[in-house]
């Protein structure tokens, strides 16, 4: 059963509007089926009327009057929802949020911070050109974080980026420290003069990383994307950030970090450095080629070695002896390494060095075809994998975001008998995870006792990308892996050599 | 040389927001942008809006040309009379409806009641069924206000025979048109023909017109820049909110009006009209604005918005560049609001009324900060009003120094809506209206806020891009 309650209130004027706000607020109380407070215009009476909430007391009322009238359920106090309304109809003094007016484009955000004078673009690959040409347009440099940018949209922002003096870094750059600021995935490092332009983001977050740890700090790292060393873009950016450190007061060594380039970028890049660049440069190759050094540019054979000879030339201390790490013999092996990769640079790495140790090597990041894996989904003999690559982040957060993509892959390695170490790399700092290790332990204490109950050894060597100062909290990441009995290697060409000789 | 590596870090983050988390972390400035697909990714008017921009300098220049334009224009109440008497092409069997053009037999109720109401008055048939035949037989010509120089709100019908009050754009010489305000309840524009409404109607023409027609000769004109002004820093939007406005018009007519009308009765009655309506400002600051933006049409280039009208099916835009007899449009939306007691949304007619043409002069919805007597209607607090005030300046060209808002510390308000602003951010043009009833002559059923439809603008963008062959 229902019931109508209707009151008056003599000159109690209150703004019509406010009025059907708190009509419909109370309407929406439980038990209520009805509900009208409103100032008794001939208008409103009507309409009281019309839904049954009139009496002849309403009928008489001014247009100063207030009446409030609902109808409700038996069992509803009739001075709980006055006590309401009356609350209601004082105000109230909160809510006074601090509204931000949201910028909807980059005009209008430039507009209104004419400072700006970097955007950082991460929307789907097919809106991200037009977005950083937009901020070209508007004078300032891009990192352009998505990927599946054509390789023309690509080419056209670099020239027009290198005609108006700006930067255009990326498409699919994840890493920079720009003037002591870190952007999208980075680490927390010290600053120094060593300036690293790079076409690979692990891999520059591999040599800062190592460099911090060495105790020497970064002047700026530029990221330029990893195709712009190829013949279509002819490494526009990288020479454009080659001049700006050789311009740049506190750079005083320079690394560049890259995959293998085409020869005649390669041959492009060498002449910018021998006319245009007096400072030291070291250059690492994500590769087993060896390469020739030129007078002031020396190549390192892995990450680690290009962080080592970058620091002992910054600190005044020649360099060091070039570690001949491509020389052995190929060996056949029953046991297979599976290597599951976030990083993408840091799985080239490991493969071009396990290729030169042993036969039947397969990797998705191979420039040789036959090495490339028939089907990704299914290991092959020795198998380095960069799990970040589109087949499978296909609307799922990159591995370094989340490292879930990867843990169904390990237990499924766990379950072979042919596998015999896993190598995981686990990345720290900026964009990454909160907690990597604490997101994949379970799983890889889950893939030994698996292993075990058929009888197979199997041993997992991790490596983890970061820095003390990153906020990870490094080393309890890496007690977390010793606990649960992993090897854990102090760079990441160490834990693949660790995985080598655990063959 | 590229100065980067110089300067201080000042980004903007368009995307992923844990990246300008990060920034912010590292106690750099980031400014955010709230990025969706242009577009809705629309190819086609991605690639206009691309178009467009290979003729920035000249769409900046006409668009300025078009802003300097409204700025100049100076709109005067200066009389009243029958629209048969004033309104050039007008004939004695033209009906002027609100919005773009539509044909009799896809108009909505409130509409249709609104002319079978306007033909009883004109006493061109006798009863609703004899209205009908005549109008199926064609001997009615519609037409949309606008093409004749006239606005109306809600259904926006008028008649040869309706009084009009005349605004004039003294920098001009042009003219622009709107009837006599009827206040609430059972009114011709929400689609009502009853006795009561044509008798009101009868008054109009026959008593108050002439009244104030005669007070309105006393005076050069009454300046309704001025009043919009000073009724904007008196919380009124001058859409939905025209109380102080009213009450300032009526300061200067009730003189006027007292010094022409000898006898006393009938000047009683008709400031009683005045006083007893608090929109009758309504139809005074609706021509007035649509003579202001008359004065910025057929820019050549320009892309702002001199018109935007809903006929209660559809919602038409037109813009300065792409000429004054191009509409655009698209099926008008339903309005978000309050409803009075009893009715709901299953009750709302489609958005409808050349009232919109307040908001395209960047007052109603867009002075919503200044109005927060009625912020209830954008969904709560003075806050949120002011913001939606904030986020209009974002899709406009300009300021308007003339409408100072004290809320928002007296910045002017947003004027000259740029169709390319609006389609690149998303941002569509808040319009703060009264509810329809979807049946005619049942009257306003609520208050609330709507947006056009962003289709009316992909649709000029598309023909300007056509147009001017770029």
């Amino acid at each position: 059963m229902s019931k109508k309650i209707i009151e008056i209130r003599k000159n109690s004027y209150s703004d019509s509007v406010t009025l059907m706000s708190l009509s419909a607020d109370i309407k929406k109380t439980e038990g209520i089926i009805e509900a009208v407070i409103s100032i008794a215009t001939a208008m409103n009476k009507e309409l009281l009327e019309k839904v049954g909430l009139s009496n002849d007391a309403v009928k008489e009322c001014s247009e100063n009057d207030l009446v409030i009238a609902f109808e409700c359920e038996d069992v509803v106090e009739r001075t709980d929802i006055v006590t309401l309304i009356d609350e209601k109809l004082k105000g109230s003094d909160e809510e006074q949020s601090e509204q931000q007016v949201s910028y909807k484009t980059i005009k209008n955000a430039k507009q209104n911070n004419k400072d700006a004078n970097m955007t950082v673009i991460s929307v789907p690959g097919e809106y991200a050109a037009r977005e950083a040409m937009i901020a070209l347009k508007l004078g300032m440099n891009v990192m352009l974080f998505s990927d599946n940018v054509t390789i023309e949209d690509e080419r056209r922002l670099k020239e027009y980026a290198h005609e108006n003096e700006l930067m255009v870094m990326g498409p699919d750059c994840g890493t920079a420290y720009i003037n002591e600021t870190a952007l999208c995935f980075a680490n927390k490092i010290k600053n120094g003069t060593i300036g690293i332009v790079g076409a690979s983001g692990t891999g520059m977050q591999e040599i800062m990383v190592l460099i911090y740890k060495y105790g020497a700090g970064i002047s700026n790292a530029i990221g330029v994307g990893g195709r712009d060393l190829t013949e279509h873009i002819g490494g526009i950016m990288l020479i454009d950030g080659l001049r700006m450190l050789q311009a740049d007061t506190r750079t005083k060594t320079i690394v560049i970090v890259s995959k293998v380039p085409v020869e005649s970028v390669h041959k492009h890049i060498m002449k910018v450095i021998e006319d245009e660049i007096s400072k030291p440069v070291v250059i690492c190759y994500t590769t087993d080629k060896i390469m020739e050094n030129q007078k002031n540019a020396v190549f390192a054979v892995s990450l680690k070695d290009a962080a080592e000879k970058a620091v002992a030339i910054d600190n005044d201390m020649g360099i060091a002896i070039q570690e001949e790490v491509y020389k052995s013999k190929k060996t056949v092996s029953s046991k297979y390494i599976r290597g599951l990769y976030c990083g993408g640079t840091l799985c080239s790495e490991a493969y071009y060095y396990v290729r030169n140790r042993f036969e039947n090597v397969h990797s998705n990041v191979s420039r040789y075809s036959e090495e490339q894996l028939e089907d990704v989904f299914t290991s092959q003999g020795h198998t380095l994998l960069d799990l970040g690559d589109d087949i499978f982040t296909n609307g799922r957060p990159h591995p370094m975001i989340d490292p879930i993509v990867r843990l169904d892959r390990i237990l499924e390695e766990s379950r072979k008998k042919e596998t015999g170490v896993i190598l995981l790399d686990f990345e720290l700092g900026y964009g990454s995870h909160d907690d990597p290790v604490g997101a994949t332990i379970d799983t890889i204490r889950e893939a030994i006792s698996q292993a075990a109950s058929i009888n197979n050894d199997i041993k997992f060597v991790a490596y983890v990308c970061g820095t003390d100062a990153d906020y990870q909290n490094k080393k309890e990441q890496e007690k977390y892996l010793r606990e649960a009995g992993c090897i854990v290697a102090k760079s990441n060409i160490d834990a693949v050599k660790e995985a080598c000789r655990l063959i | 040389m590229n100065n980067l590596l110089k300067e201080e870090l000042n980004v903007i983050n368009v995307g992923l927001k844990r990246f300008a988390a990060d920034i912010r972390s590292q106690e750099r400035k980031v400014t955010s942008v709230d990025w969706k697909p242009v577009a809705g990714g629309r190819k086609d008017v991605i690639e206009a809006l691309d178009k467009v921009e290979l003729i920035r300098d000249k769409i900046d220049a006409a668009n300025r040309e078009v802003i300097a334009r409204i700025k100049a224009s100076k709109p005067m109440l200066v009389d009243i009379d029958l629209a048969i008497n004033c309104i050039p092409k007008m004939k004695f069997n033209t009906i002027l409806h609100a919005g773009p053009p539509i044909e009799w037999k896809n108009m909505c109720g409130p509409m249709r009641g609104a002319i079978i109401g306007a033909v009883l008055f004109e006493n061109l048939a006798k009863d609703e069924k004899e209205v009908v035949k005549l109008i199926e037989s064609g001997k009615i010509e519609f037409a949309p206000c606008h093409e004749f120089g006239a606005v109306g709100p809600m259904a926006g019908v008028l008649s040869p025979s309706m009084p009009v009050h005349i605004v004039k754009d003294v920098t001009n010489n042009t003219y622009a048109y709107c009837s006599v305000n009827e206040g609430i309840g059972k009114v011709l524009r929400f689609g009502a023909y009853s006795e009561e409404v044509l008798d009101r109607l009868r008054y109009f023409q026959v008593e108050f017109m002439p009244v104030l027609k005669k007070a309105l000769a006393l005076t050069e004109g009454i300046d309704i820049k001025v009043i919009t002004a000073q009724a904007l820093q008196m919380g009124d939007e001058c859409h939905n909110r025209n109380k102080a406005a009213t009450s300032l018009l009526y300061r200067q007519l009730s003189l006027l009006i007292l010094k022409a009308e000898k006898d006393k009765e009938k000047a009683m009655r008709a400031l009683s009209i005045i006083a007893g309506n608090d929109h009758y400002f309504l139809n005074i600051s609706m021509p007035a604005c649509r003579i202001m933006l008359a004065a910025g049409q057929n820019v050549k280039y320009s892309t702002i918005l001199t018109v935007m009208a809903r006929n209660g099916v559809e919602f038409g835009i037109k813009v300065s560049g792409m000429g004054s007899d191009s509409w655009f449009d698209y099926d008008s939306n339903y309005i978000q609001g309050l409803y009075f007691p009893g009715y709901s949304e299953e009750d709302a007619n489609r958005d409808i009324g050349d009232s919109a043409i307040t908001e395209t002069m960047g007052i109603g919805g867009f002075a919503m900060g200044g109005a927060p007597a009625i912020v209830q209607f954008v969904g709560g607090t003075t806050d949120d009003a002011i913001a939606t005030s904030k986020r209009m300046y974002s899709i406009c060209t300009d300021v308007n120094p003339s409408y100072a808002i004290p809320a928002l510390n007296f910045k002017g308000c947003p004027m000259g809506i740029d169709m390319i602003k609006v389609i690149e951010s998303g941002t569509l043009p808040v319009i703060n209206t009264g509810i329809a009833h979807k049946k005619a002559g049942i009257g306003q059923i609520g208050a609330g806020i709507v947006n056009p439809p962003i289709e009316c603008f992909y649709k000029a963008l598309l023909s300007y891009v056509d147009k001017y062959n770029i």
